[in-house]
C-alpha cells in the first residue's frame, strides 16, 4: 500500500477542499433520491396486502435502521484508523459520525414503535431486535458522552474509537436477532439468501430510499467533518487564511 | 390529492407521525451543521483580528 498517496488524502487540508467541492453535489444527488423514493413509496407502491396502508412506514423506518448499522461500523471504522494508524483524519470522520447514527438509531425506533402499535398492539417489545437497537443507540450515546467528558481530543479520540470497536459485537447481533431468537419483530424480507419476498413494485422505493438516506449520511458527514477539521486545526496558518478568505467574499 | 391518501387506511397517525418526525430530524441535521461551520469560520477569523 502507498502510504504516501493515503496521507495526503487524509490530510485534513486536502479533505478540507475536496469535501467542499464534493458535498454540494452529493446533496443534490440526495435530493433527488428523496423525491423519487418518496412518491414511489407513498404512490406507486400498492398497499400490502396484510398490513394495508401501514407498511409505507417501512420506507423510513429500514432506511433509518439500516443506516444505523452503517454508521456504527463507520465510526468503529474510522475510530480505528485513529487508534492504530494515527490517521487524524479518521478521529476526526467517527467524531462527527456519532451524532448522525445516534439520530438515525433514534429514528429507527422511534419509527419502529410507531408501526409496532397498530401491527403488533404495543408501542414496545423487550424483543433481541429491539432491544440490541437500544443497545446500540447507549453505545452511541456513550461515544458522545466521552467526547463531552475528556478535554484533551487525542485522548477523547483514543477512549472513544476502543469503545466504539468493543461495542462493533453489538452488530452482528441486531442484524441476526431477528433469525437467532424468536422475535416479534419480523424477519428479514431483503437481504435473504433466496430473492427477497417483497414485490418488486415495493422493492424498487424501499433501495431508492435506502440511497438517498446513505447519500445524506455521507453529505452531512462532510460537512461535521469540515467542523472537526476547524475545531482541531484552528491554530493552523492554513485554516487562518482560508476563514478569512471566506468571510471577505 | 384527495383525503383518502391523507387517511392512509386508517393508520394516518401512525404513518404520517413516522414521516413527519424523520423530516424535522433529517431537516435539522441538514442544517445544524452548515450554521456550526459558518460560526466556527467566523469566530476564527475574529481570534486572528485580535492577535
Amino acid at each position: 500500500m502507498d502510504f504516501s498517496r493515503l496521507h495526503k488524502y487524509a490530510s485534513p487540508m486536502h479533505f478540507y477542499s475536496w469535501s467542499l467541492a464534493v458535498a454540494p453535489w452529493l446533496g443534490i444527488a440526495c435530493a433527488v433520491l428523496f423525491v423519487v423514493g418518496l412518491a414511489g413509496g407513498l404512490f406507486y407502491a400498492p398497499p400490502d396486502y396484510q398490513q394495508g396502508e401501514s407498511f409505507r412506514i417501512i420506507y423510513v423506518h429500514v432506511p433509518s435502521a439500516w443506516m444505523s448499522l452503517f454508521i456504527y461500523m463507520v465510526m468503529a471504522g474510522a475510530g480505528a484508523l485513529g487508534l492504530i494508524w494515527h490517521v487524524k483524519l479518521g478521529d476526526m470522520i467517527a467524531r462527527a459520525s456519532a451524532p448522525v447514527g445516534a439520530w438515525f438509531t433514534f429514528l429507527a425506533l422511534a419509527t419502529g414503535s410507531l408501526w409496532g402499535k397498530p401491527m403488533w398492539g404495543t408501542y414496545w417489545v423487550w424483543d433481541a431486535r429491539l432491544t440490541s437497537e437500544l443497545i446500540l443507540l447507549f453505545l452511541y450515546l456513550g461515544y458522545i458522552a466521552l467526547q463531552g467528558a475528556i478535554e484533551d481530543r487525542r485522548t477523547a479520540a483514543r477512549a472513544g474509537a476502543i469503545l466504539a470497536l468493543v461495542g462493533t459485537v453489538n452488530i452482528p447481533i441486531v442484524h441476526y436477532s431477528v433469525e437467532w431468537w424468536n422475535t416479534l419483530h419480523q424477519g428479514p424480507t431483503v437481504t435473504k439468501f433466496d430473492a427477497p419476498s417483497i414485490d418488486t413494485s415495493m422493492l424498487i422505493p424501499l433501495l431508492v430510499m435506502s440511497l438517498a438516506y446513505t447519500l445524506y449520511f455521507c453529505t452531512i458527514v462532510l460537512v461535521r467533518t469540515r467542523c472537526e477539521i476547524l475545531e482541531f486545526e484552528r491554530n493552523t496558518t492554513w485554516v487562518k487564511q482560508r476563514a478569512a478568505g471566506v468571510n471577505a467574499v | 390529492m384527495d383525503t383518502e391518501f391523507f387517511a392512509m387506511g386508517g393508520y394516518a397517525f401512525y404513518v404520517w407521525t413516522s414521516y413527519g418526525l424523520s423530516a424535522v430530524v433529517l431537516i435539522a441535521n441538514a442544517i445544524g451543521p452548515r450554521m456550526r461551520e459558518k460560526s466556527l469560520l467566523k469566530k476564527i477569523v475574529q481570534r486572528t483580528g485580535d492577535e
